[in-house]
């Protein structure tokens, strides 16, 4: 009977050294959140590019969760951007660290690239922006923007930041899958011509 | 004595259970989702699947923009293509590559159908989300109760 009863007892024994254990992690990782830390609301680097598991948009539970890849292991090796997936993607091709495929099946067929850059002088104090069709072109179709996006004829279009950030013009893209418009100067590049005092 | 031993094992469990649930629930709360994940929930959610989680980011690693975009069709928007199952078993959008040839087949529901429940159609992480349209579970519950009285 007095040995049953050990027995018995061992296993709740065990669970409670783990529900004790649990509670001194928890209690510890609630204790670190010191008020006065830096960059209290900044997403640490140790989060970014998070595995699905963990990422808090995939259902830990779904079967397929856990054979998806995590977006930190595709991006290791690829150049770092400081917004957006923190990938500079367009360098990433440019070095060859990407090669996505230009035509559904066939992996070698070439891009149809256009080299032509477009000045838009802005009307407020930043630089004013130099759009690269290059590097466009290198993922796009000339169909992709023209003419539903932009009309391809100068000064045809009226763009504000407040249309991109509501998505449309460039946010079609920018602040959804490409950079975002936190990385200002990668857009309002070309310092404007002085002018007489 | 043996029953008193098999109450405290029983409610031992349950509370691991309860604390573990706690702490992975504090943990999974705070969505850290990749930036353009699309997550389409239009006809899951009725179909009683979870939502699409779409990584973007790894099918732009294998795929140009213009493939998509320009040769299978799809807008420039989460949820603008109506994308259903019927498509895609016809070779329509996600279809043309998900054959079991380009890639994987339709038999493997939960790769794509591996979202939270009710995490409404939007791109993850956008700075129209950010900034000024947050996608709240608030309004499709709204927009539900609004069909229902109608």
């Amino acid at each position: 009977m007095h040995k049953s009863c050990c027995r018995a007892l061992g296993l709740p024994l065990l669970l409670f050294t783990i529900v004790l254990l649990t509670t001194l992690i928890l209690h510890r990782a609630v204790a670190d959140q010191n008020p006065n830390s830096f960059n209290r609301l900044m997403r640490p680097a140790s989060e970014r590019n998070a595995p699905p598991l963990t990422d808090g948009i995939h259902d830990p539970s779904a079967y397929g969760t856990s054979m998806l890849q995590a977006p930190r292991d595709a991006f290791a090796a690829l150049p770092k951007s400081t917004s957006g997936n923190y990938v500079n993607w367009s360098r990433a091709m440019e070095e060859q660290l990407v090669n996505p495929r230009y035509d559904i099946n066939n992996p070698d067929a070439p891009a149809v690239v256009l080299d032509l850059n477009i000045v838009r002088e802005v009307k407020g104090s930043m630089p004013d922006v130099v759009y690269p069709h290059k590097a466009h072109t290198e993922w796009l179709d000339c169909a992709n923007c023209h003419p539903a996006i932009f009309i391809p004829q100068k000064g045809a279009n009226q763009i504000s930041m407040a249309s991109i950030i509501l998505g449309e013009k460039c946010g079609v893209c920018h602040g959804k899958v490409a950079f975002p418009i936190s990385e200002c100067r990668r857009c309002h590049s070309r310092p404007k011509v002085a002018t007489e005092q | 004595m043996m029953e008193m031993a098999k109450y405290l094992t029983r409610l031992a469990g349950v509370v691991t259970v309860a604390i573990c649930t706690l702490a992975l629930h504090a943990h999974f709360n705070n969505a850290e989702a990749e930036y353009g994940d699309i997550i389409m929930n239009e006809f899951s959610a009725d179909a009683d699947m979870r939502p699409v989680v779409f990584p973007h980011w790894f099918h732009r690693i294998r795929f140009r923009c213009k493939v998509c975009h320009g040769d299978l069709g799809f807008a420039f928007k989460a949820g603008g293509n109506s994308i259903n199952m019927l498509k895609i078993i016809d070779g329509d959008y996600c279809g043309a590559c998900h054959d079991g040839g380009v890639a994987w087949s339709i038999e493997n529901c939960d790769l794509c159908h591996s979202g939270v429940p009710g995490t409404p159609t939007q791109v993850h992480h956008s700075t129209a989300q950010k900034l000024i349209m947050p996608v709240e579970d608030d309004v499709q519950d709204e927009a539900a109760e609004t069909d229902e009285t109608n």
